[in-house]
C-alpha cells in the first residue's frame, strides 16, 4: 500500500475496573493490547470471567455501570475514544462501528419489521428518506445472503430462521459502512451448518469490503478457521497474541498451552484430555473402588453383552396450532429409530440441534412416553403399562445427568440432602449414618471434598456443580447413565476435567454411558460408538473410528466438514495430518 | 421501637430506613389492634359501657372535649378510640384471614396446575379465568348479598366475619395460583426436577418438598400486597353497608357511621378510622413493594 | 389468530353461560319469581295464573331455558324496590355510569401512562420520587375516602365543586349526557378523579416497571449498539414495547371500573347502575341484583373480548404466519 491507512483499532494498556459495592476495586481488564488492520479479523479469546466481553464493550462505548475505563486508550480509526464519554470525536457508534451480539432472536425487537429496523439505522446516521433508505436495506440484505430479501424485509423477527436472523443482524450492522465491526460470539448460539455459513459471511465481508472485525469468542475451531490473528486472554490479562497459525500450533504461554490442549480434537483419539492441574487421584480412586464394589454385588451382567435395546422407537409432539386453522400440528421429534448399546461402553448420539437426540434421552431415561416402538434395559421393557412410570429396579438401574449445572442442582436443599436423597429412597443403606458415609465417599469419587455435603449449591463452581450431579447420578448405583450434553455449557478447560471424569469413572466401575452431544470432537474423544442423527431419523451408525475416517452418509460427511477445528487453520500453507 | 431493631438486624435485613419505618408502623397499628380486647379504655361492643347521653362529643384535646374519650365519641356513645382498635382488630382478622384462605387454595391449585399441566392445569386456569373476568368488589358484593338472602343471619356479627373472608377470598386465590402456576413451570423445566424423576420419587414428593421451597417467594410478596389489599376491600364492603354491622363495627363502618355527621361539622367519626385505614394499608404496602422489588432479579445490579 | 379469536370466543360463551345460571340461580330459588314477575298489588289468580305460566312446576333444566328466552327478548323482571320493570331501570341508569367510566379510563391513562415513563426514565430524580410517594398513598387510599376528602376540600370548603348529583343533563334519544352541560361537567370532575386514582397509580407503576423491564433487554442495548437517538430509542421503541401489557390490564381495568363505580356513585350520589345495586344489595331486591349481574358480565365479556383482538392485531406475533 502507497498511502498507510491507521489501523482500524488499536488498544494500548487498557485497563477497565469496576467499583464494589463494599468499596472494593474489580480490575475486569488489565494492561490488554491489540492492533486490527483493516480486512483483518482478530479473535479475542477466552474462557467466562477473561474480560473479552469487556473489551468489546468498552470499545463501543457500552461499558456497563460503574464500570470504566481506568487507563490506557483505545483508537478507533485513528481517533481517540474519550474514556468518560465512550465515544470519539468523528467515529459514530453504529455508523463507523457496527455491533453483532450473541443470540439473534433477542437482539431484534419482536415488535417492527426487519425492515423499520434496518432502516431505522440508515435514517438515524445518513439522514436518508424512507424510499432511498428501503432500497438500501434491500442491498444489504442480498449482500447478507438472504434469499427473497424483498419478502423478508416485511416480515417480523419470530417469522425467520436462527441463521437468517443473524444475517439480518450483520446486515444492521453494517448498514453505514463501518470499518470496524465487534462480533460477540456470532456464532454461539447457532447450529454447526448454519454457523460455518455465518462465518464465512464474516470472513468474506473482511476481504472485500476492508472490515476490521473483534471477533470475541470462547471457541477455538471458530478461531482458526477464519481469524488472521488472536489474542488470548486469561482473568482479564493478555497471555499470548499473534498469528493464528503461530499462536495455535506453537503456543509460549502455559494457560494457552492447557487451553489449546483442552479442545476436543476431532482428528484422532488421545486416552485422556490433557488438563492443567488434576484432582487429587489418590482419594478419588478409593472412593471409585468402594463404589464399584457395592454397585456390582448382584450384577450378572458381563461386559460387552446388549444392555439397553431401542427399537422402533417414535416419538410425536402434538403442539395445539400455533398455525392458523389446523386443529394440532403433529411433530415427529423421533422417527423410527433402532440401535442397541453394550454394557460397559460409552454410546453416543450426535446431531445438530433439533435432530431428537435429547428426546430419546428422555425416553430412555423415563421421561417422556414413546408414541410407538420400545426401549429394552436387559430385556425388560423400560416403560410401564402407565407409559412412563418405570418398575422398580428399571428406576434405578438408568440415571441421567444433564446439561445446566446451575439448574441441576436444587438450590434450597443442602448438597449432602440432595445425594442421599436416592439412596434413602431405594433404601441402599442400613441406616442414615451409613447413608451419610456413602455421600461423602460419593463426592470423593467426583474429587471433591467430603466437607461439601454441608454446602448449598450456589457455593460451587460450574464444573463443580456438574460433579455432583454426577454424584448424585451414582448415587442410585445404576448401571447405565443417560448424560444430556453434560459439559456443553463449560468452559474448555473445565470441560476436559469432567470428560476425564467420567471416563475414569467408566473404567472404574463399568457403567454403560449413552452420550448426548451435538460437539463431534467430543464424541470422538470419548464414545465407542456412535449413532448420527438428523431430523428425526438416525442417519448412520458406527464404531467411532470408523465412522470418522470413512462416514458413510452423506450428511455424517457434511457435518465432518462444517466442524471448525484445530486441524485446518487459516493462514497455514501444509496440510493437516 | 428501634431497641428492639438491631443494628444486626438493618444491616442482615438491608432495608431503607423508610421502609424499617414503614414496617415498625405497621407492627404497632396490628399490636395495638391484636391486643385491643385488654388495652382498649372501653369495650365498645358491650352495650352497657357506653350510654346515648354521651353521642357525639369531640377529641379530648379540642374545646368541647371530654378527657374520659381521647378521641370523642361515635353517635351512639361509644368511645371512637376503643372503637378504632375494636374496628382494627376485626378489619385485619378478615383481611389476614382471606389472605390465609386464598393463599392456601392458591398455592395448592397452582402447584398442581403447574407441575402436571395437560387437562388439569386447563381446568383450573379456564375457573381462575371466569372468576378474574369480575373485580373483586364484585364478587364480594355477590357473595355477601347472596349470603344475606339465603341466611337472613349473615348480616349479624357473628358471620359476617366468615362471610366476608369467603367473599374476599373466592376472587384473590386466583393470582396465587397463577404466580405459583409460573413458578413451578419454570422450576419443573429446570434440570433438578428432571433429576427427582429420573430417581423415580413419586409426584406429591417432588412438589412438596423440591418444588414447594423455590416457588414460596413471590408468594411472600403477593401476600403482603394482597393483605393491603383485602383489608381495603373489607372496608370498602363495610362502607357500602354489606359488611360488618354497626354493632360490631370494622374501621371501614366507622366510617360509613362518620360520613353522615361529616356536612355537620362533626368530623372526628369519619377522620380517625380514615387515618388509621390509610395509615395501616400504606404501611402494609411499603413493606410489600420493597419485597418486591428486592426479590426481583431483574433490578439487582449486577456486578 | 383465528384460534386466538375462536378460544376467546369460546371463553365469553363460558363465562355468560356461568354468569346466566349464577342468575337464574339467585333469580328463581333465592328470591321470589312470581313476586319479581307480577305488580305488588297483583291478585291472588294473577299471581297463580302466572305461576303456571312461567312453569315453576316444571325442571329446572326448562326453567332455566325460559329464563334465558326471557332474558334475551329484553324482560328482566320486576324490581322489589320501585315496582318498574329492571330493564327500564337499567337503561335509565347506564349512561350515568359509562360517561364516569369514560372520564376516570381516559384520566389514568393520560396521567398514567406518561408519569409511569418519566418514573422510569429518570428513577432517582426528584420527580420520580415525589410520584411514587403519592402513587403509594393512592393504592393505599379506599375509593371512597378519596371522595370524602375531595368532597370535604373542593365541595363543602371552597365551594368550588358540587358534591352530589350529575349536574344537568342533556336527553339526546335514550342517551342523557353531562358532557354538554357545564354544570353537567363540573359534576363529573370529582367523582370521575375519585374513580381514576387508584387506576391511575396502577396504571402508573406497570407502566414504569415494564419499561424498566425492556430498557434492560437485548434488543434496546443493540439499538444502543446502532447509536440511535436516546429519544427514539425511549419513546418510538422502549415505550411500544412497554406498552403491550398495558392494553391487557387497561381493559381488564374498564371491568374493574365499573365495579368501583359502584362505590364511587355511593359517595357521590350518583345516578347509576352502581348505587342502583347498592341499593338493591341492602334492601335485598333479587331481580336487580340478578339483572346487574348478567349485564356487568356481558359487558366485560365484549370488553375483554375486544381488548384481545386488539393485543392479538397489535403483536406481531400472534398474527398469522406469512413467510
Amino acid at each position: 500500500m502507497s498511502h498507510r491507512q491507521p489501523p482500524v483499532l488499536e488498544i494500548n494498556n487498557l485497563r477497565v475496573e469496576y467499583p464494589l459495592a463494599n468499596g472494593g476495586l474489580f480490575t475486569a481488564v488489565e494492561n490488554a493490547s491489540l492492533t486490527i488492520q483493516p480486512g483483518e479479523i482478530h479473535a479475542l479469546v477466552g474462557e467466562s470471567g477473561a474480560g473479552k466481553t469487556t473489551i468489546g464493550n468498552a470499545v463501543m462505548g457500552l461499558l456497563e455501570k460503574p464500570g470504566r475505563i481506568a487507563s490506557g486508550s483505545i483508537h478507533i480509526g485513528g481517533k481517540l475514544l474519550d474514556p468518560t464519554s465512550g465515544s470519539a470525536d468523528g467515529v459514530v457508534l453504529g455508523r463507523d462501528v457496527g455491533a453483532v451480539f450473541q443470540d439473534p432472536m433477542t437482539s431484534l425487537n419482536p415488535l417492527f419489521t426487519v425492515e423499520s429496523q434496518l432502516t431505522e439505522t440508515l435514517r438515524a446516521h445518513l439522514k436518508m428518506d424512507k424510499a432511498a433508505a428501503r432500497l438500501r436495506a434491500l442491498e444489504l440484505m442480498k449482500s447478507v445472503g438472504i434469499p427473497e430479501p424483498e419478502r423478508r424485509l416485511k416480515a417480523y423477527p419470530h417469522q425467520l430462521s436462527g441463521g437468517q436472523r443473524q444475517r439480518v443482524v450483520i446486515a444492521a450492522a453494517l448498514s453505514c459502512d463501518p470499518t470496524l465491526v465487534v462480533a460477540d460470539e456470532p456464532t454461539t448460539a447457532l447450529d454447526v451448518s448454519v454457523q460455518a455459513q455465518i462465518l464465512k459471511l464474516l470472513r468474506d465481508l473482511a476481504d472485500t469490503r476492508g472490515i476490521g472485525i473483534l471477533l470475541v469468542t470462547h471457541n477455538m475451531g471458530v478461531v482458526a478457521q477464519i481469524a488472521d490473528r488472536v489474542t488470548i486472554m486469561h482473568r482479564g490479562r493478555v497471555v499470548e497474541s499473534g498469528p493464528t497459525a503461530e499462536v495455535l500450533r506453537r503456543p509460549k504461554a502455559d494457560y494457552a498451552k492447557a487451553l489449546i490442549g483442552a479442545v476436543p480434537r476431532i482428528d484422532m483419539r488421545l486416552d485422556r484430555f490433557p488438563v492443567v492441574g488434576d484432582e487429587a487421584k489418590g482419594r478419588a480412586a478409593d472412593a471409585r473402588e468402594a463404589i464399584r464394589a457395592k454397585a456390582f454385588r448382584a450384577d450378572t451382567t458381563v461386559d460387552g453383552t446388549e444392555i439397553l435395546s431401542v427399537e422402533n422407537l417414535c416419538v410425536d409432539y402434538v403442539t395445539s396450532g400455533l398455525i392458523p386453522g389446523s386443529r394440532g400440528h403433529r411433530f415427529r421429534a423421533v422417527d423410527n429409530v433402532s440401535f442397541k448399546v453394550n454394557s460397559g461402553e460409552v454410546f453416543g448420539l450426535v446431531g445438530e440441534s433439533g435432530c431428537g437426540k435429547t428426546t430419546i434421552a428422555n425416553v430412555v431415561a423415563g421421561l417422556v412416553k414413546p408414541t410407538s416402538g420400545r426401549v429394552l434395559y436387559q430385556g425388560k421393557p423400560v416403560a410401564g403399562e402407565g407409559g412412563v412410570r418405570r418398575v422398580g429396579p428399571l428406576r434405578q438401574a438408568i440415571q441421567m445427568i444433564f446439561q445446566d449445572p446451575y439448574s441441576s442442582l436444587n438450590s434450597r436443599i443442602r448438597i449432602g440432602s440432595i445425594l442421599a436423597e436416592p439412596i434413602l429412597f431405594y433404601r441402599l443403606a442400613p441406616s442414615r449414618a451409613e447413608a451419610e458415609r456413602d455421600v461423602a465417599q460419593l463426592i470423593e469419587a467426583v474429587g471433591l471434598d467430603a466437607d461439601s455435603a454441608g454446602r448449598y449449591a450456589h457455593a460451587f463452581s460450574g464444573g463443580q456443580r456438574q460433579r455432583l450431579s454426577i454424584a448424585r447420578a451414582l448415587g442410585a448405583r445404576p448401571r447405565l447413565i443417560v448424560c444430556d450434553e453434560p459439559t456443553s455449557s463449560l468452559d474448555v478447560s473445565v470441560q476436559a476435567q469432567i470428560l476425564n471424569l467420567l471416563k475414569d469413572l467408566r473404567d472404574a466401575t463399568g457403567l454403560t454411558l449413552l452420550l448426548i452431544s451435538h460437539d463431534l470432537a467430543v464424541v470422538r474423544q470419548m464414545c465407542d460408538r456412535i449413532a448420527v442423527m438428523k431430523s428425526g431419523k438416525l442417519v448412520e451408525e458406527a464404531a467411532a473410528e470408523t465412522l470418522f475416517q470413512s462416514p458413510q452418509h452423506p450428511y455424517t460427511r457434511e457435518l465432518l466438514s462444517l466442524v471448525p477445528t484445530l486441524d485446518r487453520i487459516r493462514g497455514e500453507t501444509e496440510s493437516a495430518t | 421501637m428501634n431497641t428492639l431493631v438491631s443494628p444486626g438486624l438493618i444491616r442482615r435485613v438491608g432495608a431503607p430506613i423508610s421502609v424499617m419505618l414503614a414496617a415498625s408502623l405497621a407492627l404497632v397499628i396490628i399490636g395495638c389492634a391484636l391486643l385491643a380486647g385488654w388495652i382498649a379504655p372501653y369495650d365498645p361492643t358491650d352495650l352497657s359501657t357506653f350510654d346515648l347521653m354521651n353521642a357525639e362529643i369531640p377529641p379530648a384535646f379540642t374545646a368541647d372535649g371530654d378527657s374520659r374519650f381521647f378521641l370523642g365519641t361515635d353517635n351512639q356513645g361509644r368511645d371512637l378510640l376503643s372503637a378504632m382498635m375494636y374496628g382494627a382488630r376485626v378489619s385485619i382478622a378478615i383481611g389476614g384471614g382471606a389472605v390465609l384462605l386464598a393463599s392456601s387454595i392458591g398455592v395448592f391449585l397452582g402447584l398442581i396446575a403447574g407441575y402436571f399441566g395437560g387437562k388439569v392445569d386447563a381446568l383450573i386456569m379456564r375457573i381462575g379465568d371466569v372468576i378474574l373476568s369480575f373485580p373483586t368488589i364484585l364478587m364480594a358484593l355477590l357473595v355477601s348479598g347472596i349470603a344475606r338472602a339465603l341466611f337472613p343471619q349473615a348480616a349479624t356479627a357473628e358471620w359476617a366475619p366468615l362471610i366476608l373472608i369467603c367473599a374476599i377470598a373466592i376472587h384473590e386465590w386466583v393470582q396465587y395460583a397463577r404466580t405459583v402456576r409460573a413458578a413451578t413451570m419454570v422450576e419443573t423445566a429446570k434440570d433438578y426436577v428432571k433429576a427427582v424423576k429420573v430417581i423415580g420419587l413419586p409426584s406429591h414428593r417432588i412438589m412438596l418438598r423440591h418444588i414447594l421451597p423455590n416457588v414460596m417467594g413471590p408468594v411472600l410478596v403477593i401476600a403482603t400486597i394482597n393483605l393491603a389489599a383485602a383489608v381495603l376491600t373489607e372496608a370498602t364492603l363495610s362502607f357500602l353497608g354489606v359488611g360488618m354491622p354497626p354493632t360490631y363495627p370494622s374501621l371501614g363502618t366507622l366510617i360509613r357511621i362518620g360520613n353522615e355527621f361529616v356536612f355537620s361539622g362533626i368530623w372526628w367519626i369519619a377522620l380517625f378510622p380514615a387515618l388509621t385505614l390509610v395509615l395501616l394499608v400504606l404501611a402494609v404496602n411499603v413493606v410489600g413493594d420493597w419485597l418486591r422489588d428486592r426479590f426481583n432479579p431483574k433490578l439487582r445490579v449486577k456486578r | 389468530m383465528l384460534k386466538v379469536l375462536l378460544s376467546r370466543l369460546g371463553q365469553a360463551a363460558l363465562v355468560m353461560l356461568v354468569v346466566s345460571a349464577v342468575s337464574f340461580v339467585m333469580f328463581r330459588y333465592v328470591g321470589d319469581p312470581v313476586a319479581s314477575m307480577s305488580r305488588e298489588n297483583a291478585s291472588i289468580e294473577e299471581k297463580q295464573e302466572l305461576r303456571r305460566s312461567l312453569g315453576l312446576d316444571q325442571s329446572v333444566v326448562v326453567q332455566y331455558g325460559r329464563f334465558l328466552k326471557r332474558t334475551l327478548s329484553g324482560d328482566l323482571g320486576i324490581s322489589y324496590r320501585n315496582q318498574r320493570p329492571v330493564t327500564e331501570l337499567i337503561a335509565e341508569r347506564l349512561p350515568a355510569t359509562l360517561e364516569l367510566v369514560i372520564v376516570a379510563t381516559f384520566l389514568s391513562l393520560a396521567l398514567g401512562i406518561p408519569l409511569g415513563v418519566l418514573c422510569a426514565l429518570r428513577p432517582n430524580g426528584a420527580a420520580a420520587r415525589i410520584v411514587q410517594a403519592v402513587s403509594l398513598i393512592g393504592i393505599s387510599t379506599p375509593t371512597f375516602v378519596t371522595g370524602i376528602v375531595l368532597i370535604l376540600v373542593f365541595a363543602v370548603s371552597l365551594g368550588w365543586l358540587p358534591s352530589f348529583g350529575r349536574g344537568q343533563v342533556v336527553d339526546l334519544g335514550w342517551w342523557s349526557t353531562g358532557f354538554l352541560t357545564w354544570s353537567g361537567i363540573k359534576s363529573l370532575i370529582l367523582p370521575g378523579i375519585t374513580l381514576a386514582l387508584y387506576q391511575l397509580t396502577l396504571i402508573m407503576r406497570l407502566v414504569r416497571s415494564e419499561m424498566i423491564d425492556v430498557l434492560s433487554t437485548d434488543y434496546i442495548r443493540f439499538a444502543k449498539a446502532r447509536g440511535l437517538p436516546l429519544r427514539y430509542i425511549h419513546f418510538r421503541l422502549a415505550l411500544r414495547n412497554a406498552l403491550m401489557p398495558v392494553i391487557t390490564v387497561t381493559g381488564l381495568q374498564i371491568g374493574s371500573l365499573i365495579a368501583f363505580a359502584i362505590v364511587t356513585e355511593t359517595v357521590f350520589q350518583w345516578p347509576g347502575m352502581g348505587l342502583l345495586f347498592i341499593q338493591a344489595v341492602s334492601f335485598v331486591d333479587i331481580p336487580v341484583m340478578a339483572a346487574y349481574l348478567l349485564f356487568v358480565g356481558l359487558m366485560f365479556v365484549v370488553i375483554n373480548m375486544a381488548v384481545d383482538i386488539l393485543y392479538a392485531v397489535v403483536d406481531p406475533r400472534l398474527r398469522a404466519r406469512s413467510a
